[in-house]
C-alpha cells in the first residue's frame, strides 16, 4: 500500500509548504492563479518545434522555487512520476516524422525528435507551473481565489469539503488496508472478492459518516446555503506581478531571446 | 412551572425498521443543572439526545425546551437554544479552517460579519484555540479537535449544552482541562457518557437508562451507591470511589 | 486516461474548458434546486471516498497487473449524474494540483472526458436501462460493466481526437486509435467489474442505498432527449472528423492501405495532416509567423522551414545554452538572497 501512503504524505507535505510566509505565500491567491494560467496558456501556444524559445520561460519556475523556499528535489520527483504519458505519446514523434529539419555538423536531427524534445519541456513547465501555484497557495486558497473570481458556489463548497475529508478517507482507507495486509499470508495483492469488501465497507463507512456531518451541520442550524468568511483584498503589488509577468511571458513568446542573444554572439564572433 | 428549562414526558421512539429504542422516558430539569446520561452501549443514550433538538421525532410522549414544545415551527428556536457536541469531531468539524467551523452557527443564524467575528473569538477563547482559528482541522490533535467541536457550538450563545462521550479518546491531561472546562459553564448541560469519575466531578444529578426506560434518576452521589443497579447497566462504581468506605458507606 | 498540456493547444484545451466549466455551471445550479440539502456533505465525502479507493489495487487473476475502481460510475450511480459530475470533477482538480495529472488546461479536457461520459451517458443510457429500479444482482452487475466499458471508450476516443486536433503530437490519429481503444477496452472491463463488485456488496447489505438512489433520479426527469441529441451531434462531429480526414487527406488512407500492404510511405501523408494542422494552429496562435510554415511555402515545395536553416538552429542551440546559464544564475542568486533574509 505504499502509494496510499505516499499519497498521503505529499499532500500534507504540499500543504506544509504552502504554509510558508515569503513573499509569494503572501500574494493575493487569484494573483497567483491567474500568472499561473497565462504562463501554461503561453507555454502551450507555441508550435510544436519550439525548443530554444522556451528556455527563458525557465525563469518563472526557477524563480518561484528559490523566491519560496520549495524544494527542488521533491519537486522534481513529483515531475519524474507523471512523465510516463507525455513521455509515451511523445515518443511515437520521431517515427511520424522523419524530415531532418535541424543539422548539427554532421548529425541530422528529425522534426521528430525536435517536437519530442519540446514536448517533454512543455511538460515539465505546465505541470511544474501548477505543482508552485498549490505549493506557495494552498488548497483552501486556490478554492477561494476560484470562488471570488465566479466559480459556481456549490462546486467550491464541494472542492473544499472533498478536500477536507481526503486526510480523513485516506487514513481511513490505510488503516483498513494495512489490516488486511497483516492477516494475508501471500503479502500485498488482493483478489477481486476482498477488494470489494474492503472498499465497500468504506463505502458504507463513508455514507454513514455523511449522515453524522449531515447531523452536525443541522444541529449549527444549516439551512441550505454555506457562507465563507474569508475577505481577501487585491493590492497593487499583486496587480503589478500579473501584469509584470504577463507583460514577459508575452514578450518572450513575441520575440525569441536565446536566437536573438546567439545571432547577436555569433555575429560578433565571425 | 416554567423555571424547567426541559421537560420530557414519556418518549417512545422506535427506529424505522421496527427495534424499539426508548419505551416511554421522563424527566425535568432545572436552570444551570448539570444532568448525566448513563447506561450500557445500544440503552438509548444517544437516540435519547437526538430527540433534543428535534433531529428525532418521538412516535409519542413531548419535548418541551424553554418556553417552547417541540414542534416543527419552534424547530428553529430550539435549535438556536440547544448546542450538541457529538463523539467523533471529525463529523463536526468540515470546514476549511477552526475560525469557518466556529463561525458556521452564527452566519447561520444570519449576524453580520462584525458579530460573527466577536462571537467566535469569545468562543475559541473560551476554550483557549484561538491561537488554532487559521489550522485545518485535520492538523489538529485529538483534544484540540474536542475543544474546536465544543467552540462551534457555544459560538451559537445556547442555553442548553448537550455533549455525548465528551471525554472519550482523550489523553489525561485533555480530559482534565476538559471537566475544568465543563465545570466552569454556566449553561445547563446534559452529558451522556461511560466515564463515571467525570460525572462525580461534573454533574450533580444521574440518570440511568436501562433497554430504553430509566431506572434511576437523582443525586449523583446517591445513585452511584446503589451498585446491583450500575451492574445491570454493565457499569462499575467510578474509579475513585471503588473500595472507600466513606464513599461507599454514605448510603 | 489523462489527457496532459504537454500534448494540447490553446485551441483544443479552451474549447474544452468551455464544454467543462458550462457542465459545471449547470450541474451546480441542479444540485442547488435539490431539496435535499444532505447531498451536500454526501458529495464532499464520496469524493474523499473515491479518491482514497483509487489508491486501493487488486490484481487481476492471471495476470501480474492490478487494477482499481474507477469512480465516475459508482458516483453517478449513488449521486446521480448532476452531483456525481460535480464529485468526479472536485477529484480531478485535486488530482491536477497535488499529482500533476496531465495539468491545468488538460483539465478542462479530463473533466469533459473522465466526468461527461460515465455521468451523461454511460449512466444515464446504459447503467439505468440495464439496472431498472429494483435492481437485481445479475443487472446490477452487467450494468455496470457494460457502461463502464462503454464509458472508458468514449473518454479514450476523445483523449484521441483532443491529441490529434492539438497537433503536438504527431502520431496519426488512425495509429492512436489502434493504440487507445483496446487498452481502454480492457481498462473498462476491470474497472466495471471493480465497480460491479462494490455495488454488489452494497446491494447485497444496505440495498435501500441503491434503491433510494435510483428512485432519486427518475428517468423521466432527466432530460434523455438532450442527452442524445447531444450525442447526435457527437456523432455529426465524429463522423465529420472522419470523413475530413479522409476527403482531404487520401494519403492518410492510402498510408494505412500502404501499412497493410507492407510498403512505407511515411513523410508524405504526414505533411499533408501537417499542414491543415497549420492552418488551424495559423488562426489560432498568437502570431502566425511564429507557427507552422505558411501553406504558400508549403505550395511551393519548399522543404526547408524558413525559422529552420542551419544557421539560425546554431545561433539559437548557443544562445539557448547561454540563456539556460543566466536562468540558472537567477534562480541562484534569489535563494542566495532569500537564504540571507
Amino acid at each position: 500500500m505504499a502509494k496510499i501512503e505516499s499519497a498521503f504524505f505529499d499532500i500534507g507535505y504540499m500543504d506544509t509548504l504552502a504554509a510558508q510566509d515569503t513573499f509569494i505565500h503572501r500574494l493575493d491567491p487569484r494573483a497567483k492563479l491567474v500568472t499561473t494560467l497565462v504562463f501554461v496558456v503561453t507555454v502551450v501556444s507555441f508550435d510544436r518545434y519550439a525548443i530554444s524559445a522556451f528556455i527563458p520561460f525557465f525563469i518563472y519556475p526557477i524563480v518561484l522555487i528559490a523566491g519560496s523556499n520549495l524544494p527542488l528535489p521533491f519537486l522534481l520527483k513529483k515531475l519524474l512520476l507523471v512523465a510516463p504519458f507525455a513521455l509515451l505519446v511523445g515518443i511515437f514523434n520521431p517515427f511520424f516524422d522523419r524530415e531532418i529539419i535541424l543539422k548539427l555538423g554532421a548529425l541530422g536531427i528529425s522534426g521528430g525528435w525536435v517536437s519530442f524534445f519540446s514536448i517533454m519541456i512543455r511538460f515539465v513547465l505546465s505541470v511544474g507551473a501548477a505543482l508552485i501555484l498549490i505549493a506557495t497557495t494552498g488548497f483552501n486558497a486556490v478554492c477561494l481565489a476560484l470562488d471570488r473570481m465566479g466559480t459556481p458556489r456549490v462546486f467550491t463548497i464541494q472542492l473544499l469539503f472533498m478536500y477536507r475529508y481526503l486526510y480523513v478517507l485516506v487514513e481511513e482507507a490505510l488503516r483498513m488496508a494495512r489490516a488486511r495486509a497483516l492477516r494475508s499470508l501471500n503479502g500485498e495483492g488482493m483478489g477481486l472478492k476482498v477488494f470489494s469488501f474492503l472498499v465497500g465497507n468504506l463505502l458504507l463507512r463513508t455514507l454513514d459518516r455523511a449522515q453524522r456531518i449531515h447531523l452536525a451541520m443541522f444541529c449549527r442550524g444549516f439551512d441550505g446555503e454555506i457562507r465563507l468568511v474569508r475577505p481577501i483584498r487585491f493590492s497593487v503589488l499583486d496587480f503589478a506581478y500579473v501584469a509584470g509577468w504577463t507583460v514577459f511571458f508575452i514578450l518572450l513568446r513575441l520575440i525569441n531571446f536565446p536566437q536573438f542573444l546567439g545571432k547577436w554572439i555569433t555575429g560578433l564572433i565571425s | 412551572m416554567s423555571h424547567h428549562i426541559v421537560i420530557v414526558q414519556d418518549l417512545k421512539y422506535a427506529y424505522p425498521d421496527g427495534t424499539k429504542a426508548l419505551h416511554g422516558i421522563s424527566f425535568r430539569l432545572a436552570h444551570g443543572e448539570s444532568l448525566a446520561i448513563v447506561g450500557e452501549n445500544g440503552a438509548g443514550k444517544s437516540t435519547l439526545l437526538l430527540h433534543l433538538n428535534g433531529y428525532l421525532t418521538p412516535n409519542q410522549g413531548s419535548i418541551q425546551i424553554g418556553d417552547y414544545p417541540m414542534t416543527k415551527k419552534t424547530l428553529k428556536f430550539i435549535r438556536r437554544s440547544v448546542g450538541m457536541v457529538f463523539q467523533d469531531p471529525d463529523d463536526q468539524l468540515f470546514m476549511p479552517t477552526v475560525y469557518d467551523d466556529v463561525a458556521f452557527g452564527p452566519m447561520n443564524l444570519g449576524l453580520v460579519p462584525e458579530d460573527v467575528d466577536a462571537r467566535v473569538m469569545q468562543a475559541l477563547n473560551t476554550v483557549d484555540t484561538s491561537h488554532l482559528k487559521n489550522r485545518p482541522p485535520y492538523k489538529l490533535s485529538g483534544g484540540e479537535k474536542r475543544s474546536v467541536a465544543i467552540a462551534s457550538v457555544l459560538s451559537m450563545s445556547p442555553d442548553i449544552l448537550v455533549m455525548d462521550e465528551p471525554t472519550s479518546n482523550l489523553d489525561p491531561k485533555a480530559r482534565r482541562k476538559l471537566i475544568e472546562l465543563l465545570k466552569s459553564f454556566e449553561h445547563t448541560k446534559i452529558i451522556a457518557t461511560h466515564d463515571l469519575d467525570m460525572v462525580l466531578d461534573v454533574c450533580d444529578r444521574t440518570l440511568v437508562i436501562h433497554e430504553g426506560q430509566v431506572t434511576a434518576d437523582g443525586p449523583t452521589m446517591e445513585v452511584f451507591q446503589d451498585v446491583a443497579l450500575l451492574e445491570q447497566s454493565h457499569l462499575e462504581q467510578p474509579l475513585r470511589i471503588q473500595g472507600c468506605p466513606v464513599c461507599c458507606s454514605a448510603a | 486516461m489523462h489527457m496532459a498540456d504537454a500534448l494540447v493547444s490553446p485551441a483544443v484545451s479552451g474549447t474544452m474548458w468551455a464544454a467543462s466549466a458550462g457542465l459545471i455551471g449547470y450541474c451546480s445550479k441542479k444540485v442547488k434546486k435539490e431539496i435535499d440539502d444532505r447531498k451536500i456533505p454526501l458529495m464532499g465525502v464520496l469524493g474523499a471516498f473515491i479518491f482514497a479507493a483509487q489508491m486501493i489495487n487488486f490484481t487481476i487473476p492471471g495476470t501480474a497487473s492490478s487494477g482499481h475502481i474507477g469512480g465516475g460510475m459508482i458516483l453517478a450511480i449513488i449521486l446521480g449524474p448532476y452531483a456525481g459530475f460535480l464529485t468526479m470533477a472536485s477529484i480531478l482538480v485535486v488530482q491536477a494540483l497535488f499529482f500533476a495529472d496531465g495539468g491545468l488546461l488538460a483539465l478542462g479536457c479530463n473533466i469533459f472526458n473522465l466526468g461527461f461520459f460515465p455521468c451523461f451517458i454511460a449512466y444515464p443510457l446504459i447503467y439505468k436501462p440495464i439496472a431498472g429500479k429494483t435492481p437485481g444482482r445479475a443487472r446490477v452487475l452487467g450494468g455496470a460493466i457494460l457502461a463502464s466499458i462503454i464509458g472508458l471508450q468514449l473518454g479514450a476516443l476523445a483523449v484521441v481526437l483532443q491529441t490529434v486536433m492539438s497537433g503536438i503530437a504527431e502520431i496519426s490519429f488512425t495509429s492512436f486509435l489502434i493504440l487507445m481503444q483496446p487498452i481502454h477496452l480492457l481498462i473498462g472491463i476491470v474497472e466495471g467489474f471493480a465497480t460491479a463488485a462494490v455495488v454488489a456488496f452494497i446491494w447485497r447489505s444496505r440495498p435501500e442505498v441503491l434503491e433510494r438512489a435510483a428512485a432519486g433520479t427518475p428517468i423521466g426527469a432527466l432530460p434523455v432527449k438532450n442527452i442524445l441529441i447531444g450525442l447526435l451531434i457527437a456523432a455529426v462531429l465524429t463522423g465529420g472528423a472522419f470523413s475530413w480526414f479522409a476527403s482531404t487527406h487520401p494519403d492518410g488512407l492510402e498510408w494505412s492501405l500502404f501499412k497493410a500492404t507492407g510498403e512505407e510511405e511515411l513523410a508524405a501523408p504526414e505533411k499533408g495532416v501537417h499542414t491543415s494542422m497549420a492552418e488551424i494552429q495559423s488562426k489560432t496562435a498568437v502570431l502566425p509567423d511564429y507557427g507552422f510554415k505558411t501553406p504558400e511555402a508549403e505550395a511551393s515545395g519548399e522543404e526547408k522551414w524558413p525559422a529552420m536553416d542551419a544557421g539560425t538552429s546554431v545561433s539559437g542551440l548557443i544562445g539557448g545554452t547561454i540563456t539556460l546559464l543566466l536562468v540558472v544564475m537567477i534562480g541562484y542568486l534569489i535563494k542566495k538572497r532569500q537564504k540571507a533574509v
